[in-house]
């Protein structure tokens, strides 16, 4: 980082156009590590996470008041600390898991705590929304619990999942820029630094720009998602081009 | 066989507690369908996740072929709901899987090969006539043919005993009428146990071999339908009879209502209940249909004044139960426009 060795002692100093993607890139390259890594920790936890707790509490599979209380509380926790406050206040468990409290893997651990109480509450909520005869028709045919939560909860919640997804990868990726003031990098970084403390312009406005791109991507593959897997979905676009098709062909005839 | 012995259910506890299923004892024999009517609110649901082991009774048991199925731990429970089969309620097929993969859910389930599966699912299909929509997506289908993927689904495991939870609830006549032949066919093809819960009551004159009728958790009447249909003093009986208007008697005739009442009514008996009584008889309305081989029905006829027992006792020798028709709705309007 290189490009960063004049931090704090210039101010205005702007970077040359032709640095720029030199700057930038890398920078992307950084902050897609880190939530690509936070993101996979964060579905590998939360998805269990998410099934328990929902099946813990008043109806679920495996009722459990108490139990329930506990992990929830906990959960909200976790979601309630401003990730500034989150990431400094748990540098010492950051330290004994890395053994590091700066760069990629010390910021990871802060945005997966953070994403993981999020992404929990994403899949409770979406498994709320399946009907609950599902579970009752599992478990009707002979289901165990494990493949009751599989088959009948998370298999019919995948799209409303992967929304949740979306929306938690975005998070993410603002929690990155965050997690750059503590030396992780990433492009939310290069924007605090040069685009703010030292009124680079230019280097604000190119980071901007794939921000935004960025995080338009992700929110279209997400949609994408969501629309592939809706069987719903897919069928109406399929219905809709064929409706198109006959349009094209009546229009044809008249002519 | 399916039966109940004084299978309780119980929510709460102390002071708290609602009984909602109290000692029901009934049995569905093999090749049977069995109806369980009753308004909602009379204990319907709770009976029906008894009878699938969703819910544990409070006391009494579920008896499938001999064998007490309440009283296990929780993973034999697991193993013996593979031998009921359950229809749900519209709703019961998941929305992200296609017919086949829906149908093969309890294979899955079990652990049953692949190449089984799809051998059994296809065969499950064409026996309910859904071959060729294997590969369609619940919202694809109609009501009827989502409903036909459900005992597909129930007969996967080839249960004994078909449990039918408010099956044919919310379909279209005509639909309705499909799913009852089905369950018919499949009662005599594999001599299937079938228990119909069910609040339509002109779908159990259709479907059903015997019927019980609960109420606040008790089965306050039950029999074969034939039998009930039969006996003019029985409220399932008049209940499950389909009522149907009939015409204002002419001036200085008296309505009188003629319900079936025996196996052997002649299908003269307006002739001869003429003859026997020496006055003609005005036929004002009558709804008369065979059902299970038995001929039930009622009639509302016109006659001239004459003594009540006459007319009783004439009617009870064709086999019919007569009574005097209670006001028509006519009169009341009549009366209410001359209140006004």
């Amino acid at each position: 980082m290189s490009a960063l060795a004049g931090f704090g002692v210039l101010a205005n100093q702007t970077v040359p156009l032709n640095e720029i993607p030199a700057l930038v890139f890398p920078a992307l390259g950084e902050t897609l590590i880190m939530v690509g890594i936070t993101m996979a920790i964060v579905v590998i936890v939360g998805i269990p996470l998410g099934s328990i707790i929902f099946n813990l509490a008043p109806g679920g599979l495996f009722e459990n008041r108490s139990l329930h209380t506990v992990l929830s509380w906990v959960i909200s926790i976790g979601r309630s600390l401003p990730f500034l406050i989150l990431m400094a206040a748990i540098i010492p468990f950051t330290r004994f898991v890395t053994g590091t409290n700066i760069g990629i893997p010390a910021a990871v651990v802060p945005m997966s705590i953070a994403g993981i109480a999020f992404f929990t509450r994403i899949v409770e909520n979406s498994l709320r929304s399946i009907p609950p005869s599902y579970a009752r028709v599992a478990k009707a045919s002979g289901a165990s619990n494990l493949q009751v939560i599989r088959t009948a909860q998370l298999n019919e919640a995948v799209p409303s999942i992967i929304g949740g997804l979306t929306i938690n990868t975005i998070a993410m990726i603002e929690y990155s820029a965050i997690a750059g003031t503590i030396g992780a990098g990433g492009i939310g970084y290069v924007a605090v630094t040069y685009g703010y403390q030292r009124f680079d312009n230019t280097v604000m406005g190119v980071t901007i720009v794939i921000l935004v791109a960025t995080v338009a991507a992700v929110q279209l593959i997400g949609d994408r998602l969501v629309r592939f897997t809706t069987p719903q979905l897919r069928t109406s676009t399929r219905a809709g081009s064929r409706r198109a098709t006959t349009l094209r062909t009546k229009t044809a005839v008249q002519a | 066989m399916i039966g109940l012995q004084q299978l309780t259910k119980v929510y709460g506890h102390g002071a708290d507690a609602t009984v909602v299923l109290d000692h029901l004892d009934f049995r569905v024999d093999t090749a049977e369908i069995f109806a369980v009517v009753g308004p909602s609110g009379a204990g319907k649901s709770t009976l029906a996740a008894c009878v699938n082991l969703l819910e544990r009774p409070t006391s009494g048991s579920v008896v499938v072929n001999g064998e007490v199925l309440s009283d296990l731990s929780e993973a034999e429970l697991q193993v013996a709901r593979r031998r009921i089969g359950t229809i749900f309620q519209s709703d019961g097929l998941f929305a992200r899987r296609t017919a086949a993969q829906n149908v093969a859910l309890p294979l899955q389930y079990l652990g049953v090969t692949a190449a089984e599966t799809r051998r059994r699912v296809a065969e499950l299909l064409d026996r309910v006539g859904l071959a060729d929509r294997a590969g369609h997506y619940p919202h694809q289908l109609s009501g009827g043919q989502r409903q036909r993927v459900g005992i597909a689904r129930a007969l996967a495991l080839k249960p004994s005993v078909l449990l039918s939870d408010e099956a044919t609830s919310g379909l279209d006549p005509q639909s309705t009428e499909a799913i009852v032949s089905l369950l018919k066919e499949l009662r005599d093809d594999l001599g299937l146990s079938i228990l119909f819960i069910t609040h339509e009551m002109d779908t159990v004159l259709k479907v059903a071999d015997s019927v019980a009728r609960l109420d606040h958790g008790h089965i306050v009447e039950s029999g074969r339908i034939v039998d009930l249909l039969q006996d003019p003093a029985s409220d399932l009986g008049r209940a499950l009879r389909p009522w149907r208007g009939h015409t204002e008697p002419e001036t200085g005739e008296t309505a009188w209502q003629l319900a079936y009442a025996a196996k052997a009514v002649p299908t003269d008996w307006i002739t001869q209940l003429s003859e026997r009584l020496g006055v003609p008889v005005s036929l004002l309305g009558a709804s008369i249909e065979t059902i299970n081989g038995a001929t039930v029905g009622h009639a509302t006829v016109g006659l001239p004044a004459i003594e009540a027992h006459r007319v009783v006792a004439a009617a009870e020798e064709l086999g019919l139960a007569a009574e005097r028709a209670s006001a028509g709705a006519g009169d009341e309007i009549d009366e209410l426009e001359r209140v006004a």
